[in-house]
């Protein structure tokens, strides 16, 4: 078969600003009802939230914690920038805003991590 | 002959060097044949096609027109990106001496390196592409003042020569074949930005919806690409607000 668009034509930062928008959306969403189950806990009363919190006090789930904190940074600057190009008085393809989202992100994430240290 | 025989040895002064091309050879299905080429100082991408044509391959096909960047008729994808040949140079697309040449991605294969680009263009008719004016032969010039937005905004776009790169390094046309595509939005978006134009509401309604703006992922690669400089992910991104401010008004 004839070649397809393929990496070499996607080789560029407003591509992986999608990439890593929809990923992270994607993860996300997927999250969230484990999110709402947690929440949930709640409502059978004080011994079950605390089991659980417990539970997450664990390194490991500490960890995933971490992971989430930094998608979230990323897929909420990623969201500013996407208004920004829909909203805004338009020009170029804000690849400042590419870095600015990774930079965010990073940021969120060491944070994250200095607070888990700390 | 004489001068396209002088063509085919054109870019500059030869070099000690050879370049290995590898080029689409069929239609939707065929392979790559590989050629060796001499290599020149200021070879263009379009010299390296034409040389093998005239050189080791008459039977390739491959479509060019004006060879300064004016005509938009010999776009193809070098090296996995789609760019205009005839002013690309070998030097700054070349790895490791080596050049990948196959036709522009989501248009159907006529033979080789020529695509059939009609479907291309329907979708600029599809679009509303065309200027409907209210003025006729016996009226003065519209006077358009040149600082106001909506010129400015027209400028930024109206210089788009319909080669076709955005819309081969588009991957919302590959996963969705009914999306109008960068170059038509494109021109969609500097006639409504045309203050003589009519047809405004019209062309709103044939750019909104499922195939239109709205199918845009904002992937930027329309706008990394154009070899023009044009940035057609600006103008999706303002047609979704007119056609925004059109259905709240009830107008669409």
């Amino acid at each position: 078969m004839r070649p397809a668009i393929d990496f070499r034509a996607r080789a560029h930062p407003a591509w992986w600003a999608f990439l890593v928008h929809r990923l992270s959306g994607l993860a996300l969403a997927a999250f969230l009802p484990l999110h709402f189950w947690a929440l949930g806990r709640a409502l059978e009363g004080e011994a079950a939230l605390d089991a659980f919190l417990r539970f997450a006090d664990q390194p490991l789930v500490k960890a995933a914690e971490w992971g989430l904190v930094v998608l979230l940074a990323l897929h909420a600057a990623g969201g500013v920038r996407l208004l920004v190009i829909e909203f805004g008085a338009w020009s170029g393809l804000r690849k400042d805003l590419v870095a600015a989202t990774a930079g965010f992100g990073v940021l969120a994430g060491l944070a994250f991590a200095l607070a888990l240290i700390g | 002959m004489a001068a396209a025989r002088a063509w085919a040895g054109y870019g500059g002064a030869r070099v000690d060097a050879e370049l290995v091309v590898r080029i689409w050879r069929g239609r939707e299905s065929g392979e790559f044949a590989t050629y060796r080429v001499p290599r020149r100082e200021s070879q263009t991408v379009l010299d390296v096609v034409t040389w093998i044509q005239r050189n080791l391959e008459p039977s390739l096909a491959y479509r060019y027109a004006c060879r300064v960047g004016m005509c938009g008729s010999c776009a193809m994808s070098v090296n996995g990106v789609a760019r205009w040949t005839c002013r690309t140079h070998v030097s700054k697309v070349a790895r490791d001496g080596e050049l990948e040449i196959a036709p522009l991605a989501n248009l159907p294969v006529i033979r080789d390196l020529a695509t059939d680009m009609s479907g291309f263009f329907d979708k600029w008719a599809r679009a509303r592409g065309r200027f409907s004016g209210a003025a006729t032969r016996r009226d003065g010039f519209a006077r358009v003042d040149p600082a106001s937005s909506a010129r400015r905004a027209a400028d930024a776009g109206i210089e788009c020569i319909g080669c076709g790169v955005c819309y081969a390094s588009c991957d919302v046309v590959a996963w969705r074949p009914a999306f109008l595509g960068p170059a038509a939005l494109n021109r969609a978006w500097t006639l409504v930005n045309d203050e003589r134009d009519t047809a405004g509401a019209e062309r709103l309604r044939a750019v909104a919806g499922d195939a239109g703006c709205h199918a845009c992922h904002t992937q930027g690669s329309c706008s990394e690409r154009c070899p023009k400089g044009i940035e057609p992910t600006a103008g999706i991104a303002g047609l979704k607000r007119l056609v925004a401010r059109a259905a709240i008004r009830g107008k669409l």
